[in-house]
């Protein structure tokens, strides 16, 4: 086969790709077709793949590039495929996150490589062939955007294991040279284009030391944007991460002039943009707000705080047990706290353990409960939660009426009330669980601390409610025995 | 970059970005964290990148930056494909009744 027949043929291949791309994420519409989905999606990578490796051998390759190859993949592959394989599922958005590091980093990476080629021939020829201002333009982004998820990615990462401190940070100065870093960034950037264009001309040497000094610049952006933010906000920049690195693979595309990098970037790009908005919207904040700073580091919320008056009603295990043994509906609210303490199992048990009793048990799921949209249904399926026990927020909300006694398990500012009537509280507007209209209400929480908002619960000195000061799993595995016990 | 090129690969930036949105925004809010998954692998196409790019690799720079850029590309992608297929799995084993939407 010829040269120009095994072009065509990869331009085919990489157009099936992309389809399959497109069938395979429509196909995660629906529970049913997800995996299948997955499937495509993974079949339209291993075509792409392959049509580059063809093309590669085709246009001749020698060993040294062959062991590049094969020696990178084998490396990146294997280590990839381990972690996938062991890592429990709590710890789902923290890869996620690496994920986006590595891809991200991938995408700058080659930016770099292609300008430091073109300047090297561009430096030889005297002119510039090859690298103009458009190109540079995407070199400049790629190397941006890929470096800021890079640095980003890794310290959001690093948060969620606990590994770097999940409470904000707070940088002396930190807005001031973070707005120093994009000023000093953004001037380097627009003379690299500017010389990319011809506008300008400079020595040897210069240009490689203003794109080094754009790519540190957006290296330590990436951790100055997430170091401030808390480890409760991070679902929401892994998800502005995943969209950024989207981003610069598309960029990598246009670097490379390779069509297929620049639709499955932006796919991602679009995906991860949505997926952000719709985060942030469930928690009523902009996405701007959460990048720019939590409210919990405010000092508005020392009056919050004493606005909450009332006392706080303690339970004891065997209490909430009779309590839940003798409800004819159940409904158990998991949070936060649940996924941390991985205590998905233990809820499970217990809903096991009061259905067999006959009792109506049903789960409220906010859209942001665990760490991610959707994550907490991840959790309570690999517990072996039956899917139809699983309400979406509008489904379940009207049912608390006739609610015996809901269990808010590790979960807090997803049900403050105060969301509701308090026109004052920093999260005014944000749809919530209506627990408060539960007959009682039992709450498993560790300490009278507060969520991520940083504000406090009313739901907590409400009388009909409960409080069991406990660990998620500790808190359940006492109840299971103390309901069997009956 | 030439014009006609320049040209054709924004249509075709713009042309995906509005069909991610078209594609992605029915999906429901119980498969959002599949779906960051999913689509966090197919970010890992930046791999068939890394192999055109090392497949040219002449010196050793390039060689270099060839090889970190496959190996983290290569994590991404099998590692993306591998997590998001064991999620998913978890879904899969419960069908939904088809009574369920209806039984209050």
């Amino acid at each position: 086969m010829s040269a120009v027949d095994v072009g065509y043929l990869v331009s085919l291949s990489f157009i099936l790709g992309a389809a399959l791309f497109v069938v395979g994420l429509h196909q995660m519409n629906s529970p049913a077709t997800a995996r299948n989905g997955n499937m495509v999606s993974a079949t339209g990578m291993v075509i792409a793949i392959s049509a580059e490796l063809v093309h590669s051998i085709q246009g001749g390759m020698g060993i040294l590039n062959w062991l590049v190859i094969i020696g990178g993949l084998a490396l990146g592959g294997g280590l990839g495929l381990r972690t996938a394989r062991t890592i429990g599922m709590t710890a789902m958005p923290q890869l996620v996150s690496l994920f986006n590091a590595v891809g991200g980093g991938a995408a700058a990476l080659l930016a770099i490589n292609d300008f430091v080629g073109l300047n090297g021939q561009r430096v030889l020829a005297g002119g510039a062939p090859g690298l103009d201002g458009w190109r540079t333009l995407f070199i400049i982004a790629d190397v941006v955007i890929g470096s800021v998820t890079f640095t980003g990615s890794l310290v959001a990462s690093g948060k969620l294991m606990g590994v770097v401190r999940s409470q904000p940070v707070h940088i002396p100065m930190g807005r001031i040279l973070s707005g120093i870093l994009v000023v000093v960034g953004v001037a380097a950037g627009a003379v690299l284009i500017l010389a990319g264009a011809g506008v300008r001309t400079y020595d040897t040497g210069i240009l490689e030391i203003l794109l080094v000094t754009a790519l540190v610049c957006a290296l330590l952006f990436g951790i100055l944007m997430v170091l401030p933010i808390g480890g409760a906000d991070m679902p929401v920049v892994i998800s502005l991460l995943n969209a950024f690195t989207g981003t610069a693979v598309s960029m990598a595309g246009f670097v490379l002039g390779n069509v297929m990098l620049i639709v499955a970037g932006a796919l991602v790009g679009a995906s991860g943009a949505i997926l952000t908005r719709l985060m942030a919207t469930a928690m009523n904040r902009s996405i701007a707000n959460i990048i720019v700073g939590g409210f919990g580091a405010a000092e508005g919320t020392q009056s919050a705080m004493s606005g909450v008056g009332g006392s706080v009603r303690e339970v004891s295990v065997d209490d909430a047990a009779i309590q839940l043994a003798y409800a004819s509906k159940v409904v158990i609210v998991p949070g936060y706290g649940l996924a941390v303490a991985q205590a998905q199992h233990g809820v499970r048990e217990l809903a096991d353990l009061l259905e067999a009793r006959g009792i109506d048990v049903s789960y409220a799921i906010h859209p942001v409960a665990g760490r991610m949209p959707g994550h907490m249904n991840v959790l309570l399926a690999e517990a072996n939660v039956p899917y139809p026990q699983l309400k979406e927020m509008d489904e379940i909300n009207p049912e608390f009426d006739r609610t015996d006694v809901a269990l808010v398990v590790g979960a807090n500012d997803v049900t403050n009330p105060a969301a509701r009537a308090d026109k004052s509280s920093p999260i005014y507007g944000m749809p919530i669980l209506d627990v408060d209209k539960a007959k009682s209400i039992i709450v498993i929480k560790r300490s009278m601390g507060r969520g991520y908002a940083g504000i406090d619960n009313p739901l907590y000195v409400n009388p009909k409610t409960g409080m069991f000061f406990a660990d998620a799993k500790k808190g359940l595995q006492e109840l299971v025995a103390a309901v069997k016990a009956l | 970059m030439i014009a006609a090129d320049l040209i054709q690969y924004l249509t075709v930036f713009v042309l995906a970005i509005l069909l991610g949105f078209e594609v992605i925004s029915k999906v429901p809010a119980t498969l959002h964290t599949p779906l960051m998954s999913g689509t966090n692998s197919i970010h890992g196409i930046v791999l068939v990148g890394a192999i055109g790019v090392a497949a040219i690799a002449d010196n050793p720079l390039s060689y270099l930056i060839a090889f970190v850029a496959m190996a983290f590309a290569g994590a991404n992608v099998v590692g993306g494909y591998v997590v998001t297929d064991r999620m998913l799995q978890m879904f899969r084993r419960r069908p939904v009744p088809a009574t369920d939407k209806f039984a209050k």
